[in-house]
């Protein structure tokens, strides 16, 4: 049977036909709908762990244990996995273990675009990379079949492009008869002491070396002789734009693009006249071509920053005597003449994290940010955002800011985390703020849900990835057992409730934290966000003095022309009746209907 | 249409329903034998951001992007966005877009305008261009909510694939209980 799959829903597809058991992982754009679509199979255990080094962890549990598992993340989600992932390279595995790397060129949704064919080769595993749904499904099952014949994790990385583009997959059946898992006794290969892993290392460069041999004539490193004049060294989806730039010429497809094929390199380099590589981001083939005194073209000509396109591989080209012509309609500098508005994210009508930005800025707080929705905090009109580095940077930023500033500018910093973030990350920051005695504040936006990444389930959620209730951690008591003294929840909805106890806190010189405790609008669960009342603005009394403008919220519209300088809109569509702006309003013009 | 694969782009505001209309597409091209492939940026791009999604078909697709002023068809949801997206089409290209303005947030404070005569100026670089009161035939089809499945029924007359085709896919992807308003609304594009 043929569906129509995106990459993400291909791999989970692919773990299923595979036999995998365990699916684990931490939700991260582009990565997210691999475990939404695994935990749609019942035969797959699927869960969110609450960050990506605890779900390497758990995958490596289960896989010492004989079951062929699957762990995902986004790019940067593998750097807080490195640990576990260097040793367990050590180690190796029992069942099949893949670990997915979905890397963000362009940035998309992430802060950096590290290329993570990188980790590949620093710790020391194989790495396939698919260019469509279809190898997305069926290099999962390579790579689990290489996992075990090799007794290697296997990384197979994705990009944004791969991972949410669809395209046309054939489904098989689920493979039967796999070994059951069981307790294995197995001390020496899986207690890392040094006299155990001294043993391990040569074996890992033994492995990477039958890998490297095997690469040349592994299927999915394909050769493909057109014209000779112009061969192209290309992976992922990269091999798909050449295919549809330069329909002619030749291509050393790498399906493993780690180990590097080196025989397979030599004889494609001497079928052709001109070597290029075409790759997104890192020289990563190209050096180690180049490191083979072969000569090569590629980051001359092909950008290091940013993903590519069939246009930016054209314009690469275009002084090098193979380009085609692009059909567009209109010129480029006609193109550019609109200077249309831009139309940047913007947090939610009725978000619960508006009205906290709004009182940090009447504060004037130095807010040290996180990784999530409430990133937006940062865009005007809230403009309330200092830094934001990873995930849980915040609270370890904002200790570090307190330790060096002027005594009167300490109480400004505050630190702003998510719920899904502190879990995250966060907790062994306020740790470290409350044993080394730092008077900053740090806000804890309990939104119930990981939002960003489109309403994933954590442990302060109450609920698993496969729906069931789970215990919801109480992140009170959690503060409080850290030794954090002063612990408050308020509402966010409430503006002088909230305004109120910010400046208290931040006055405060001890660790303090609040709590805000009202939902993401977009919970679609049963009983978890209710709309209020909504807010209508009385065209009489609207002064037009644009105050409520400051929030943001889209469901605000400044009307000009109408009253003397124009008078604020609500719209009954958009409007979640949050009651925020309705507090702001000096003229009592904003009203909530009936 | 351009050589083997046509190209159409799905432009508008996140939150539009512009993913399930590009399902939409797809599926029909799928069910209609032709190799298809689509593809749009999820996440921090969505939140009421500008969202732009590829869609694809022919006996082989290679990129799931179309490569810029290449584009067959573009569909447009709201007119800003149709307008900031033209670059995007071939010479002699055609635009099927909704009357529908969606103010981006500098506008709503009031700091920016509203771009004035968008479909004009869509109109003097593209002739073959249909502007469509969604909303309206929507709620003539029985819910003003269908107005994307209206712009579906506009666009698949401008594509040669067989209406049986466009049918079946709309009976897969949309859910049972909106489907007959929604074959309604289809229809309804689908005689513009």
């Amino acid at each position: 049977m043929k569906e129509i799959l995106s990459g993400n829903e291909a791999i989970a597809r692919g773990a299923f036909e595979a036999g995998v058991l365990v699916a684990t992982g931490y939700p991260g754009t582009p990565s997210t709908e691999i475990l939404e679509n695994t935990v749609l199979y019942k035969e797959i255990d699927s869960s969110w762990a609450p960050n990506e080094k605890v779900a390497l962890e758990v995958a490596m549990g289960a896989s010492f244990a004989g079951a062929r598992t699957l762990v995902t993340m986004k790019h940067v989600g593998v750097n807080v996995a490195a640990d576990p992932l260097f040793t367990l390279s050590y180690t190796g595995i029992k069942g099949g273990l893949v670990l997915v790397s979905a890397d963000d060129p362009e940035m998309h949704s992430s802060q950096n675009e590290q290329d993570n064919r990188n980790y590949a080769k620093f710790a020391k595993v194989p790495m396939l990379e698919p260019s469509d749904s279809q190898e997305c499904k069926d290099f999962t099952r390579i790579a689990l079949e290489l996992s075990e014949q090799y007794d290697t994790p296997v990384l197979l990385r994705t990009t944004t492009r791969i991972s949410h583009s669809k395209s046309i997959v054939e489904l098989k059946e689920r493979v039967a008869g796999l070994p059951a898992p069981a307790l294995v006794t197995n001390a020496a290969k899986q207690v890392m002491l040094p006299s155990n892993a001294r043993v391990r290392h040569p074996l890992v460069e033994e492995r990477m070396r039958k890998l490297a041999e095997s690469a040349c004539s592994l299927e999915i490193n394909r050769m493909e002789l057109r014209d000779t004049s112009v061969g192209i060294v290309t992976s992922g989806v990269c091999y798909e734009y050449v295919r549809e730039v330069f329909p002619n010429v030749s291509t050393l497809k790498l399906g493993m693009v780690h180990p590097f094929p080196v025989d397979l390199i030599r004889s494609f380099a001497a079928k052709v006249e001109r070597l290029y590589v075409v790759e997104e981001l890192d020289p990563f083939f190209e050096e180690q071509i180049r490191a083979l005194a072969i000569e090569v073209t590629g980051k001359e000509i092909i950008p290091v920053c940013g993903e590519l396109s069939p246009d930016r591989i054209r314009k690469a080209f275009s002084g090098q005597g193979i380009g085609t012509e692009s059909g567009a309609a209109m010129p480029d500098d006609e193109a550019g003449s609109f200077a249309l508005p831009p139309r940047p994210p913007n947090m939610c009508p009725g978000c619960p994290h508006r009205g906290v930005f709004y009182a940090l800025k009447q504060l004037k707080a130095y807010v040290a940010g996180d990784i999530g929705c409430y990133t937006l905090g940062f865009l005007p009109p809230l403009s309330s955002m200092e830094t934001c580095v990873c995930m849980g940077a915040s609270i370890g930023n904002a200790t570090g800011v307190v330790k060096v500033v002027p005594e009167d500018e300490k109480r400004r910093v505050v630190a702003v985390i998510g719920d899904s973030t502190f879990i995250h990350s966060g907790i062994t920051g306020l740790a470290d703020m409350v044993y080394n005695n730092s008077p900053a504040t740090v806000v804890i936006l309990d939104n119930r849900i990981t939002a960003m990444t489109g309403r994933q389930d954590n442990p302060a959620s109450g609920f698993t990835l496969m729906n069931e209730p789970a215990h919801r951690i109480d992140l009170v008591q959690l503060c409080s057992a850290l030794g954090v003294k002063h612990v408050r929840t308020v509402n966010p909805f409430d503006l002088e409730e909230t305004r109120q106890a910010l400046k208290e806190e931040m006055e405060r010189p001890e660790t303090s934290v609040i709590i805000t405790n009202k939902p993401c609008v977009l919970i679609k669960r049963e009983g978890v966000f209710r709309k209020g009342p909504l807010s209508t603005v009385d065209v009489e009394k609207c002064t037009g003095c644009r105050a409520c403008l400051k929030l943001g919220c889209p469901a605000i519209q400044w009307k000009s022309g109408e009253g003397k300088k124009g008078i604020s809109y609500i719209d009954p569509m958009l409007c979640t009746g949050c009651d925020v702006c309705r507090q702001l309003c000096k003229f009592d013009a904003i009203g909530r209907a009936k | 249409m351009n050589g083997q694969t046509t190209n159409i782009l799905l432009v508008g505001v996140g939150g539009q329903g512009i993913l399930l209309a590009s399902e939409i597409l797809s599926e029909t091209f799928m069910l209609a034998g032709f190799d298809v492939k689509k593809s749009e940026i999820h996440g921090m791009s969505q939140r009421g951001g500008s969202v732009v999604s590829h869609v694809r078909f022919g006996d082989k697709v290679y990129s799931p992007i179309v490569p810029e002023g290449e584009g067959d068809i573009l569909f447009g949801f709201e007119l800003m966005e149709t307008l900031r997206s033209l670059p995007l089409l071939r010479k002699g290209g055609k635009v099927v877009a909704n009357d529908l303005r969606i103010p981006p947030s500098s506008v709503l404070m009031g700091t920016e305008k509203y771009p004035e005569r968008v479909a004009e100026s869509i109109r003097e670089r593209f002739a073959d261009f249909l502007l469509v009161d969604g909303q309206g035939l929507a709620a003539r089809a029985g819910n003003a909510r269908a107005a994307n499945t209206v712009l579906l029924g506009a666009v698949s007359r401008r594509i040669d694939v067989a209406e049986e085709y466009w049918l079946q896919a709309l009976e897969r992807m949309v859910p049972a209980r909106a489907l007959e308003v929604n074959r309604k609304a289809f229809l309804l594009g689908r005689e513009l």
